[in-house]
Order: C-alpha cells, then sequence, then structure tokens
C-alpha cells in the first residue's frame, strides 16, 4: 500500500504538485499519466524520496518515508528510468547485484538472484552475465534496467517511463513481459508514462495529472467511459477514444451464445477491437467466435460492438 | 600467435624506455666521444652524481609534488562538483588558475627563504603548478558522468560516498589520469631549474655546464630530461587508453 496525502512540491513559487491524494493498493499496477510537465515523475520520485516535498505525508506499507533514512528506504523499493542509467563501468551482473550487495547478501545467494532474474527477463545467464552495459542493444539494457530494479525483490516498483526511449516492437516486447513479472510476483508497480495506449494496456488503476494537480483516479475502463472533465477526455480518448474503448472489452462479453455465422472465427477472449478490425479485413459484419480450445461459442456482429 | 609481443616491439615505448636508461648507465661510457667533440672540457662527462641517482632524485621530486597535487586536487574537484560547493567552483578555479600563471622561478625564489635550499622549494612549486591541469581536468570527468547514471545510483540506494567511490571517481579516472598526465610532464621538464636552489635534478648538469661554461654538461643533462619527460608521457598515455578501453571489473 502507497499513500500519498495531500503532498505538495513548489519551485519558486509554482506548485510542480498541488496536493496530491492517492492510495495504491498492494499487488497494483498503478499508471501515473499526464502530459509533460504534469508533476508525474515528480511524485514518482517522491516515493523513494530523490525529492522532497514540501507539505503532506507518504506512506509505504504502512511507513512514513521520512522515518527511515533515504538509503535505506531506497534500497527496498525498485527503480527503472527511461534512460536506464546502467553502470557502464560494472557487467550486467554487477549492475544487476547493486542493491543485494548493498544489502550484503552472501555471494552464492546474489549469484543465484543474477541468473534467476536474468532468466526471467529472457536473458540468456551464459550469455549476459559478463558483457558490459555498451555491448547490450536498448531493449537488451533495459531488460538489465527492470532486473537490476528486481533485485532485492522489493515489495514496490518505480519506473519512470522506463520504455519510452526504445523502438516500437522492443517496447510491446518490454511491456508485455512486464505485464507477466507483475502477474506473477503481484508486486505493487508506479510506472510514469506519457502514452496513453501504454497506460491503458499495463494499468490497473490510472492516476490522470495535469500541472500537478489529480484530475482522475480509476481502472482504465472508468476513465475512457466517463472522464472528469474535458482535459481528461482530450487527453485520454481524442479521436481514437471509442477505439481505445473496444480494446478494453472482450468479445465474450457481447457474445450472442449459440448462434451461427460463416468464416474465419474470433477467440472469445479477443477485445472488441481485434473483432472490429478482423470484420473489416474479411468485410464481414458477422463472426463466429470460439472458444481457447477451438469450440464454437456462438456469433458476435458489427452493431454488438456500437452496443 | 605472439601479438601482444609483436604490439610491444612495433611501439616506441619500449624502445624510448632502452635508450633512456642505456643513456642513464651508459653516459661515461660516452666519454670518448665528448672528449672528441669538445677536446677543452675537463673531464668530458659530468662527474659530481651518477645520471641514476640524478634521476632517482628528479623522480622522487616530480613524484612527491604531483602526488600531492593530484590528492588536493582531486579532493578540491569533489568538493566543488558536489551540490553544495557549486558556489566554491569559481574559487577553485580562481585559486588554480593563480598557482599555474605563477612562474615557476619565481614561486622558488620565494620559497627558498622560507624552506632553505633543497628538494623542498621544487616540489612546492611543481605542486603549486600542477594543480590548474589536474582539478581541471577531474572537474570535468566528475561533471561528465551521466545524469541518469548519478540518478539510478541514488535511486537504488547508494549513499553519497559510495556513489562517489564507486561510480562517480571510477568514471572520472581516465579524465583525472589525463590530467595527472600533463601535470606529471610539465613537472619533469619544470624540475630542471629546481637545480638552481639546490635540488638534485637532471637539469643539475645543465645548469652546472651553463655555469662553467661546459656545453656537453648540458647536453647531457638536456637528453636525459627530455627522454625522461616523453617516457612517463607515454606510460601514462598507455594507461589512459587501457582505463577508457576496458572497463575495470569491479566485485564487492
Amino acid at each position: 500500500m502507497i499513500e500519498i496525502e495531500q503532498v505538495s512540491k513548489a519551485y519558486d513559487g509554482r506548485f510542480v504538485v498541488d496536493d496530491v491524494t492517492l492510495a495504491i493498493p498492494d499487488g497494483m499496477f498503478c499508471v501515473l499519466l499526464g502530459p509533460s510537465g504534469s508533476g508525474k515523475s515528480t511524485i514518482l520520485r517522491m516515493i523513494n524520496r530523490l525529492v522532497a516535498f514540501d507539505a503532506g505525508r507518504i506512506r509505504v506499507g504502512g511507513k512514513d518515508v521520512r522515518s527511515v533514512p533515504p538509503e535505506a528506504l531506497r534500497r527496498r523499493i525498485g527503480y527503472a528510468i527511461q534512460s536506464v542509467g546502467l553502470f557502464p563501468h560494472w557487467r550486467v551482473e554487477d549492475n544487476i547485484a547493486t542493491v543485494p550487495r548493498l544489502l550484503k547478501w552472501p555471494r552464492s545467494r546474489v549469484r543465484d538472484r543474477v541468473t534467476e532474474l536474468l532468466e526471467l527477463l529472457r536473458l540468456d545467464p551464459a550469455i549476459f552475465r559478463d558483457k558490459y552495459p555498451h555491448q547490450l542493444s536498448g531493449g537488451e539494457q533495459q531488460r538489465v534496467g527492470v532486473a537490476r530494479a528486481l533485485a532485492a525483490d522489493p515489495d514496490v516498483l518505480l519506473m519512470d517511463e522506463p520504455f519510452a526511449a526504445v523502438d516500437p516492437p522492443t517496447r510491446a516486447a518490454l511491456q508485455s513481459e512486464l505485464l507477466r513479472i507483475q502477474q506473477a510476483t503481484r508486486k505493487t508497480i508506479v510506472f510514469v508514462t506519457h502514452d496513453i495506449e501504454e497506460a491503458l494496456l499495463l494499468a490497473g488503476g490510472i492516476a490522470i495529472l495535469d500541472r500537478g494537480r489529480l484530475v482522475q483516479w480509476g481502472a482504465p475502463l472508468q476513465i475512457l467511459e466517463r472522464p472528469a472533465n474535458a482535459f481528461v477526455a482530450e487527453f485520454v480518448g481524442g479521436t481514437a477514444g471509442g477505439l481505445r474503448l473496444l480494446a478494453l472489452h472482450r468479445v465474450a462479453d457481447r457474445l450472442r451464445p449459440g448462434e451461427p455465422a460463416d468464416g474465419e472465427p474470433v477467440a472469445a477472449d479477443a477485445s472488441l477491437r481485434d473483432a472490429l478490425a478482423a470484420m473489416i479485413a474479411r468485410h464481414a459484419e458477422r463472426l463466429p467466435v470460439v472458444d481457447g480450445a477451438g469450440r464454437p461459442l456462438g456469433a458476435i456482429a458489427l452493431a454488438d460492438l456500437v452496443r | 600467435m605472439s601479438r601482444p609481443g609483436r604490439r610491444l616491439f612495433l611501439s616506441p615505448l619500449p624502445w624510448v624506455a632502452a635508450s633512456f636508461f642505456a643513456l642513464l648507465f651508459g653516459m661515461p661510457a660516452l666519454s670518448p666521444l665528448f672528449r672528441l667533440a669538445f677536446p677543452a672540457v675537463r673531464p668530458a662527462v659530468f662527474d659530481r652524481a651518477s645520471f641514476f641517482s640524478l634521476w632517482l632524485s628528479h623522480l622522487g621530486i616530480v613524484a612527491t609534488a604531483t602526488s600531492m597535487a593530484t590528492l588536493l586536487g582531486v579532493s578540491l574537484a569533489v568538493l566543488a562538483t558536489r551540490p553544495a560547493g557549486r558556489d566554491f567552483r569559481s574559487i577553485v578555479n580562481a585559486l588554480a588558475t593563480i598557482g599555474q600563471t605563477f612562474p615557476p622561478a619565481a614561486v622558488l625564489a620565494l620559497a627558498v627563504p622560507a624552506l632553505g635550499f633543497g628538494p623542498r622549494p621544487t616540489i612546492v612549486a611543481l605542486f603549486l603548478y600542477g594543480l590548474l591541469p589536474i582539478i581541471e581536468n577531474a572537474i570535468a570527468g566528475l561533471e561528465n558522468v551521466p545524469a541518469a547514471v548519478r540518478d539510478a545510483a541514488s535511486g537504488m540506494g547508494l549513499s553519497a560516498w559510495q556513489r562517489l567511490t564507486a561510480v562517480e571517481l571510477p568514471l572520472a579516472a581516465p579524465a583525472i589520469l589525463a590530467g595527472v598526465r600533463v601535470s606529471v610532464t610539465i613537472a619533469i621538464g619544470t624540475a630542471t631549474i629546481g637545480s638552481t636552489v639546490g635540488a638534485l635534478t637532471l637539469g643539475t648538469p645543465i645548469f652546472d655546464g651553463l655555469a662553467g661554461n661546459k656545453l656537453p654538461y648540458v647536453i647531457e643533462g638536456a637528453v636525459p630530461a627530455a627522454l625522461f619527460a616523453i617516457l612517463a608521457d607515454m606510460i601514462f598515455a598507455r594507461l589512459e587508453a587501457r582505463l577508457r578501453s576496458v572497463p575495470p571489473v569491479t566485485h564487492n
């Protein structure tokens, strides 16, 4: 549980974070979303005290972050950033082992943990353990960055636009990797991005920020369907809002059970956006729906998408 | 097959080193040559001290002065690059620049009354003179540590001291070494004038020769002194290249 209570921060009399209150439950993937200058990174960096706040209180796991020395706090909170910040003079293994070594884990435990994390991030330990950061691609560097953030098995992971600098296919792979890891480990993740698609894909909860203020906090669907104000509607929706909404619903939600249809089927757990794409591609207004094992369940029609 | 050995053979470093030490130990053997060229000078080779002992003393003076300048220079650079030390930075630069502007001969002249004759005034002069390149390079090296690396180090819970010793200084090491290299090279050359106030260096034969109108002594001091400076520069260049190419492996 991360509790941010009435936190504010001003530089030269101008508020960069203005009276923000936000409670992130354990195990949630929380995305802080907003345009640049909205204060999202500042809030993230307040949680591990890289930025001091002027007013309010932040608690992690029930403990006030100001009640422990900053170094001790940071060692139990994972931290990953856009430019990765791998130590160029350390091998991959040493980079990942940074926090475990600071915590004085025994040598063999550190080594096992590095192996485990490299495998978790799908980097072959035999190949990558001894490489230097400059020998890695951008995507590989970011994988190592994520592994390093996870190294001491922190309950909370702070990620500041970690995938913003990698190319789109690599980003997609890293996103699904992170989702998989989050689902397997149930870590609380606070993730900063300005990319609405990324937020919708990853988030369990989205906090939308505008000029230092929290303007809306809720599940992705809620934010798309009931934006709190015109700023949110414009920021998350724009002209593609309807399509984004379709992406959040499953075909199973609008299924016509038992009804027949011809042609190539779509899976019940595909999104409505996928179904729409399939209809357009096949010039079909009706598609058969099958379950994961390929058994027919019914049909979905074009009209069901706009219901 | 023996590629490293071959590279060593082809590089000028071992040749310069060999010529330098051959000259250092073999100077008396060149006596007939000097006698032939300068029949009027007796003895033809400087003999108040062995060239090896002159070099040892020269080396000791340079090493002492440069070590002190490195220690103080890097410390000042560290202070000047801390968030709290930003204001301090212009003072550091001003002081170092003054140290550099002061002619070493003037420093020597001023230091003699305080420190007496011998190596000490020379060490002070070289120390002051060598500070600027070390401070400037160390500041540049520390400032060139990528902000993301510093941010990541803090974010993962390295203390300020751990960040400095484990991350910033190792990454700034090549730049710091470049500053030390400049300082050493200058010091080797400048140390020769220390002989005018009683320091034993390869400059001793030079000034003896100038004072007594004995040209061979000037040559016998100047050539090894020049080779010494070139050799030191080559060694540092090699160290620097090694530091830049292969990041050192750091373990706990």
